[in-house]
């Protein structure tokens, strides 16, 4: 078994379409794809963004960090929220993401996300991690 | 547009996707196929006939918009193919294949999965219209459907082998090579086995149905007994060379996830549940770095895996809530497992609890296995005289003889309290007996040390 992290991408046209979708049957779509990740016993967690007006964005370009707010200026895709996922294979990965309720003109990529145990496990700074995670559930 | 993705060659993705489909969504394909045509062994053949079709077609053309709706769709056609060819002899399948048939053209469902998938788009950007239409079956049945074929692939009719192999294919969505590889028996074997029992479901004519309501409790036990044999087979791999076959194991849990979200009002599916999450958690602590066994008592408790851990726990709570008359014997076990998954140490361990828990397990289950972890546990609660004086039981009424545990544990005990000769020939006899050659390694190297 391996993590994945579908991540989710909204471009202007998929916001002017879900913006267009009724809240409610936005709801029951989700809904009912989350359902089915939770019945197959695959689905890790799973969080959604808030509207990107009201971000900030802190660009590195500079010799000292800008901030700037709202969305990252001309970039179309917009980070929108994501799903982790455990499951027996990148394949699955990808055939869960194709049935995502996601709008005309979304994008999904696709990552596995490595697991602890894939890093030097001698490092002082994996072994304060490994311990966080031990306290926070998060192995 | 190309199915593949960047890298492998395209029949070589398409596979792949077979395959992935086929894991995530047999049970619904198998389910929904057997209410159709009330008949296990036709839905399943049919079924991996459109499997076999697929690699085909979505090699040549992509993966299809609706992966799952052009399978089901395929296998009903076969289905109805079949019916026809044999309604010419008789007059049932005419009138199935007219049924099926008719269905096919009145679900506004079906047609639509049927036209996304001729069109053979793999971009993935399917119009939302059509996505509503990505499970084109009764949305109300597939819970059913999936349960019913649990339940008659676990039917008491069939041999225990038959049970495991049929569950793991129709219901896991196991490739035969893949169930072979994990009970290491012949390919041959494993296709034997699901041939007979489909056989034998329809001798004994089986219905497509779930067990009526009294008999489903009953019946729910054959089930969990079903998936808690795959998920041992995958935790303590009972003969071979490696100690675990986690994928085995990974497969029963997400079988018993899947019931446990289809029965959750069944303490024993949520206690099944929290046992195997709770076994699980402890898997990357117990083999060491060259695949050798780790003892609790010298496992790396932060390789624990926490999660699981936490899932395990939180399902024991539900099995607890759920059970008026206390935890059933997969409870009981899932909480012995829950003390230790929560005891920083072994001599932290709450031994006192665990020994009431077995002696609970030992009145609800009563098995001599049951016995002999009670004295591992009363060994360490309050010594290893009183533990052996259960094992000396055991060994005087012959009711493990042939199990290398019996021996294993004497030996351990009667090292303990500094009888050495007997303590090294009891392990050397378990060395003997056992059958998996890391455990094997492990007694071996005891007896040795005491030499």
């Amino acid at each position: 078994m391996a993590k994945y992290m579908l991540i989710m991408r909204a471009t202007d046209e998929s916001l002017a379409k879900m913006m267009s979708t009724p809240f409610e049957e936005m709801l029951e779509t989700v809904g009912r794809f989350n359902e089915e990740l939770i019945r197959a016993g695959v689905l890790v967690a799973a969080e959604g963004l808030d509207d990107p007006a009201q971000g900030v964005v802190v660009d590195f370009g500079g010799e000292t960090p800008v901030v700037t707010d709202g969305p990252y200026g001309e970039t179309k895709e917009l980070f929108g929220g994501f799903y982790l996922i455990d499951v027996a294979s990148k394949e699955e990965a990808v055939q869960w993401a194709r049935r995502l309720p996601a709008s005309a003109g979304a994008k999904c990529e696709i990552r596995r996300v490595p697991t602890i145990d894939e890093f030097p496990q001698d490092n002082e700074w994996v072994i304060r991690e490994r311990a966080w995670r031990e306290r926070t559930g998060q192995l | 547009m190309p199915a593949a993705v960047d890298g492998p060659p395209r029949d070589e993705s398409a596979r792949r996707a077979v395959e992935a489909v086929w894991r995530m969504s047999s049970a619904r394909i198998v389910g929904a196929l057997a209410r159709y045509t009330g008949d296990v062994d036709l839905a399943e053949d049919v079924a991996q006939e459109a499997v076999a079709q697929a690699l085909v077609a979505w090699s040549r053309d992509g993966v299809p918009a609706n992966p799952v709706g052009w399978l089901l769709t395929t296998a009903r056609r076969r289905a109805i193919d079949g019916f026809r060819r044999r309604s010419a002899l008789d007059e049932r399948h005419a009138l199935l294949a007219g049924q099926l048939a008719e269905g096919e053209t009145s679900s506004s469902l079906y047609s639509a999965s049927g036209s996304a998938s001729a069109s053979g788009s793999a971009s993935g950007s399917v119009p939302p219209a059509d996505r509503s239409d990505d499970l084109p079956w009764d949305p109300d049945r597939i819970d059913d459907d999936v349960l019913a074929l649990t339940f008659v692939a676990c039917h008491p009719v069939l041999s225990p082998e038959a049970r495991v192999a049929l569950t793991l294919r129709a219901v896991g969505g196991l490739t035969s090579e893949e169930i072979a590889r994990a009970f290491l028996v012949p390919v041959a074997t494993v296709q034997a086995r699901i041939t007979r029992a489909k056989k034998t479901l329809s001798a004994a004519r089986v219905p497509f149905a779930l067990p009526p309501a009294e008999e489903r409790r009953g019946r729910l036990g054959g089930v969990l007994s079903v998936l808690y044999v795959i998920f041992t087979e995958g935790s303590t791999a009972t003969t071979g060379d490696s100690l675990l076959r986690p994928d085995l194991a990974y497969e029963a849990i997400r079988l018993a996830r899947t019931l446990a979200a289809l029965m959750p009002a069944e303490p024993e599916v949520h206690g099944l549940l929290a046992l195997c999450e709770l076994t699980a958690a402890r898997f990357p602590a117990r083999t060491g770095p060259d695949g050798e066994a780790v003892l609790l008592a010298d496992q790396d408790r932060r390789r624990w895996d926490r999660s699981a851990i936490r899932r395990g726990l939180a399902a024991l709570d539900r099995a607890a809530a759920l059970g008026a008359a206390g935890l059933g014997p997969y409870g009981l076990q899932a909480a012995i497992a829950g003390c230790h998954a929560s005891a920083p140490s072994v001599p932290e361990t709450d031994w006192e609890r665990i020994v009431l828990l077995y002696e609970a397990l030992g009145r609800v289950a009563p098995s001599p296995v049951v016995e002999l972890n009670r004295a591992v546990a009363v060994a360490m609660a309050q010594g290893p005289r009183q533990a052996l004086a259960i094992v000396d039981d055991l060994v005087a009424t012959d009711r493990l003889a042939g199990s290398y545990l019996l021996p294993s544990v004497r030996g351990e005990l009667l090292g303990r309290l500094g009888r050495t000769t007997e303590a090294r020939s009891e392990l050397e006899l378990a060395a003997r007996l056992c059958r998996n050659a890391r455990e094997r390694a492990v007694l071996i190297h005891k007896a040795a040390a005491l030499a």
